[in-house]
This record gives C-alpha cells, sequence and structure tokens, in this order.
C-alpha cells in the first residue's frame, strides 16, 4: 500500500473518532452550560463533574428496548437514522483543521480530502442530511412526525439557498472553491469576516436553520409536534439522530471559522504562515479548535437564550429578507471586488480588506436598521406611539 | 483499483438503481432508487474529471429536486404502494414495443462514434482544468460564449414559476 493510503486512512479514523468524541463532549457540554444558564448544576454525579455522563448515557442507550411501530415501514424506518447520521460525518472530510504536518516521508495536509471542489461537496453532501429527517417522518406512519418530516424538508431547501448565497461573496473574493487555499486567502490580508461582515451574519443564520437548531428547530417542535420526526424512536436509533444533529453543529461551526475566520491561522502573527512544523501543526490545531468551539458555545448559548420561531415567521425569514439580502449583497460585493481589483488594480490584503469592511460596515447598520424597524434597539416606545 | 473496476461498479449501481426505480409500487421507493442512480452518475462524472459536475449532480439533484419530489409525494399522501401504471394487454403490447425500439437505438448508437469536428484531442480537457480551474472552464463557456442562451433559459424558467404561482393561487 502506498504511503498516500495509509495515511489516507489514519486521517479518516482520527477524524472519526475525535468528531464522535467531540459529540459527546458536546452533549455534556449542552447540559452543563444550560444549566449554568439557569441557575442550576446540571448532570454531575457520574465522574468528576460528571465529565463521564455521555459514556453513561450511551450505554443506556444501547441497553434500552428498541420499538418499531407496528405500521412503520420497516427498512426505511431502519435506514433513516443512518442517512441522517452518514452525511453529518462526512462533510468534515474537506475541512483543513491544521497546518501540513512535515513527517520524514514528505508533508502531509491535516485534511482527510483536500478536493477541488471543496465548499460545494459541503453543500452537496449536507443538503443529503435532510433525507434521513423526511424519510424518519414519513416511515414512522405518525401524523406528528410526518409533520416534522414535511417542515424539516421546506426549511432546509429554503434555507440552503440563503446559506449557498451569502457563501458565494467568499468564493468571489477568495476566486476558489478549494478550502485550503480559502484560508491561505485570508492569511495574506484580514480573515472574510472583515470585508464579508454581511455574507456571515447571513451564514450564521442560515446554518442555525441548517442544523435544524432553537430557534429554527421546527421539525422537532415538542410544544406542538410532540418530538417531531423522531417521535417513534428510541435507544440506539434515537441516539443516532441525535449524533448527526450534533457532527452537523461541529462541521457548521467549522465551516464558520474556515470560511470567515481564517480556519487554522493564528492572528496576529505570520509565524504559523512558515516552514512547517510539528509545533506549528499543533499550534494552528489548537487555533482552529478554539474557533470552532466559540461557534460551538454560541449554538448552545443561542438554543437557550431564543424562544422558537413561529413556522410562517421562519419561511417569511428565509425567502422574503435572507434570500433577497443575499443576492442584494453578492451583487454589490461583486461591484465592489472588482472596482478594487480591476479599477484600481489592488490584489487582497490588509487594505482592500479593511476597504470592503468600511463597506460592510454601512451596509450592516442599514440591514440591522431595516430588520430592527421600532423593534428592540429603538425600544418598543416607538411601535407603541404608532399604534397611538 | 483501476479506473475500469470503479466504473463497472458504480455502472452497476446505476443500472440497478434505476431498474429499481421503475419497478417499485411505491412511490417513496422510486424516488429514493432514483436517488441512488443520481448518486452513482456522480462518480462517474468524478471518473470523467469533471468533479464540477459531480458536485451539481449531488447538490441540485439528489439534494434539492429529489428533496422536493419527496415534499410533494408525502403532503399529497401519495407514499403508500399504488396500482401498477400498465394496465391491460394492450398496455403492456405498448410498453414492449416501445421497449424494443429504445434496445434497437441503444444497440446502433453503442457502435456509433462521435464525428471527427466534435471530438477534441485527447488531454484538452485536463489542460483546460489546469489553466482555468475546475469550475472555471464550466463557467467561462457559460457565460461568454453561451451567455445569450444561458440568460434566454434563465427566462423561461422563472416565466414558468411565474406561471404556476398564478396556476396554483386562485386569489392573487
Amino acid at each position: 500500500m502506498s504511503f498516500f493510503v495509509v495515511v489516507s486512512l489514519l486521517k479518516v479514523v482520527v477524524v472519526f473518532f475525535g468528531m464522535l468524541s467531540l459529540v459527546a463532549g458536546l452533549t455534556f457540554a449542552e447540559r452543563r452550560i444550560c444549566a449554568w444558564m439557569q441557575d442550576r448544576l446540571g448532570p454531575n454525579r457520574v465522574g468528576p463533574q460528571g465529565i463521564l455522563q455521555p459514556a453513561a448515557d450511551g450505554l443506556k442507550n444501547f441497553l434500552k428496548e428498541e420499538t418499531s411501530p407496528a405500521l412503520a415501514d420497516t427498512p426505511l424506518f431502519t435506514l433513516a437514522p443512518l442517512i441522517a447520521f452518514v452525511p453529518a460525518l462526512l462533510t468534515f472530510a474537506v475541512i483543513p483543521f491544521a497546518a501540513p504536518l512535515p513527517t520524514r516521508w514528505g508533508l502531509i495536509p491535516m485534511v482527510v480530502a483536500d478536493l477541488p471542489v471543496g465548499f460545494l461537496y459541503i453543500l452537496a453532501i449536507g443538503s443529503l442530511g435532510v433525507y434521513g429527517i423526511v424519510l424518519a417522518g414519513w416511515a414512522s406512519n405518525n401524523k406528528y412526525a410526518l409533520l416534522g418530516g414535511l417542515r424539516a424538508s421546506a426549511q432546509m431547501i429554503s434555507y440552503e439557498i440563503a446559506l449557498g448565497l451569502s457563501a458565494v461573496a467568499v468564493l468571489l473574493l477568495a476566486g476558489n472553491v478549494t478550502l485550503s487555499q480559502v484560508i491561505a486567502q485570508q492569511q495574506l490580508g484580514a480573515w472574510f469576516v472583515v470585508p464579508l461582515t454581511v455574507a456571515f451574519v447571513i451564514f450564521l443564520i442560515s446554518a442555525f436553520a441548517e442544523t435544524n437548531r432553537l430557534p429554527f428547530d421546527l421539525p422537532e417542535a415538542e410544544g406542538e409536534l410532540i418530538a417531531g420526526y423522531h417521535t417513534e424512536y428510541s435507544a440506539m436509533k434515537f441516539s443516532m439522530f441525535y449524533i448527526a444533529e450534533y457532527s452537523n453543529m461541529v462541521t457548521a461551526s467549522a465551516l464558520m471559522a474556515t470560511l470567515f475566520f481564517g480556519g487554522w491561522d493564528i492572528p496576529l502573527t505570520t509565524w504559523d504562515e512558515g516552514a512547517p512544523s510539528v509545533l506549528k501543526t499543533l499550534a494552528t490545531l489548537a487555533a482552529f479548535g478554539a474557533k470552532t468551539f466559540v461557534f460551538l458555545f454560541t449554538f448552545i448559548w443561542v438554543r437557550w437564550t431564543l424562544p422558537r420561531f413561529r413556522y410562517d415567521q421562519l419561511m417569511a425569514l428565509g425567502w422574503k429578507v435572507l434570500l433577497p439580502l443575499a443576492l442584494l449583497y453578492i451583487t454589490i460585493i461583486a461591484g465592489a471586488v472588482w472596482f478594487t481589483r480591476v479599477q484600481l488594480g489592488w490584489a487582497y490584503g490588509p487594505g482592500m480588506a479593511w476597504t470592503l469592511g468600511g463597506l460592510n460596515l454601512v451596509l450592516l447598520v442599514l440591514v440591522v436598521g431595516w430588520l430592527d424597524r421600532g423593534r428592540i434597539v429603538s425600544g418598543s416606545g416607538t411601535v407603541r406611539e404608532e399604534a397611538a | 483499483m483501476s479506473t475500469l473496476t470503479v466504473f463497472w461498479i458504480f455502472g452497476v449501481i446505476a443500472m440497478l438503481g434505476g431498474l429499481l426505480c421503475i419497478t417499485r409500487r411505491s412511490p417513496i421507493g422510486s424516488a429514493l432508487w432514483l436517488v441512488v442512480t443520481l448518486f452513482a452518475l456522480a462518480a462517474m462524472f468524478v471518473l470523467l474529471d469533471a468533479q464540477f459536475l459531480a458536485a451539481l449532480q449531488v447538490l441540485v439533484y439528489a439534494g434539492a429536486i429529489m428533496v422536493l419530489f419527496l415534499f410533494v409525494i408525502m403532503l399529497l399522501n401519495l407514499g403508500r404502494p399504488g396500482p401498477s401504471d400498465i394496465r391491460g394487454t394492450m398496455g403492456i403490447g405498448v410498453a414492449i414495443v416501445l421497449a424494443g425500439v429504445l434496445l434497437f437505438q441503444l444497440r446502433v448508437l453503442g457502435t456509433a462514434a462521435p464525428p471527427e469536428a466534435i471530438a477534441l484531442p485527447p488531454g484538452t480537457m485536463a489542460a483546460l482544468q489546469q489553466r482555468e480551474g475546475i469550475i472555471g472552464s464550466v463557467a467561462g463557456p457559460l457565460f461568454d460564449a453561451y451567455l445569450i442562451p444561458f440568460e434566454i433559459a434563465s427566462v423561461l424558467l422563472l416565466a414558468a414559476i411565474v406561471g404556476a404561482v398564478v396556476l396554483a393561487k386562485k386569489r392573487l
């Protein structure tokens, strides 16, 4: 076997187990952070500070009885958790998680597969995750589950468009869809969150809808749909959906870190861009982990802060706000990139990044001001005055 | 594994998926087997060095259009197996005749070679992708030489969407 095959297999195994243990840790972190936000203790009995709780939960799920509804479509009912689970883990394959590692046999890129279609692969595989949810809803032969599945399909297709369009701005500026090239481009100037702030905001909102997290977890809205698409699932099959949701969260967080926050780039220094060394690989891995964790925390933070949207509000936000906004924004950014690059002859660097950043600040103020229109920032007093 | 082995694996998957797609009674089953076929075709595109098309195939067809198919099937509650589409001796006869014509066409096509005029010298695609990138080699002609047909197709699709909304909505 060639060196490439051995290294690739090794990376697959490491990323797979890394992802699963991260997901396990995340379920624990979610419960502890939620408890902290609600002034409770949370799970703290299994192991020191309850750190072994995920292991206990996993064991419980393996030993629990599996139920299957009598009139369920058995093959699809069994297949659905798998279909949800596999794409969630596959998407991480193209995200570079550290600087290349030098070894005696050559440089090893720290990404499972640096595909030339990089970002499109994530969109393509990510769009398959919805099958698991839709089929789970349908195969259960339960009307609440079916409603959850229907909502999931409509919601995920709607927000996929806004997500893809907001990322187009990134691809415009990077001139490439390979994620390692996107990172390399950000190292030349500022991180893309500066020149593309509005795109980041749209991406963040869409990512919440794509991962079915609150405030957009309509497919499993327990207030109306019992538990939505996974109402009829128990034991390990239910666990699969759970793992899939958290893996999607990890991938979405890692993707936001990569597209908008420089990936494994360490800020304020060019040390990490020099000749590769083992130390640099470890340091950049830590930087990437820290950025990803910030977004994971944001996911949890938002979940325990905001109430759930209504279904029509969700659809209105997706189609009437985010989609036109993303389209308009691409036009503006394409114009600005064309002007600075072709007319002024700039290459991407700090100058171009901060100029576009200034433009984005203006746009962001306009967008937030328009979205707010006499609600939170300007205070509810204005609404009362209008009503009077 | 050689390219040929991979081709055969995905070729067989695509054929099986297609066959199962048209023989399943349940619309949901058919739709899912069609997704399998689309996936195998995406793998074929990768074998032809068209990774961009492969990604789009999965993204647009498997990820969006087929999900909408499932959405409609589930919304209209057509998911349970229904009666067969081919009914009566007459129907079976017509189906057999049509299948024979199609097989004959495939037989002729299988022996035909593309005309010299449109055949590219070997290595052209690889060189083009090297020069313009994997997306540039598709986007270049689309937004340059074929810009007008592309825009006309877009307007046509838009008109179809507007028409569908007008027909579907009783009160506008």
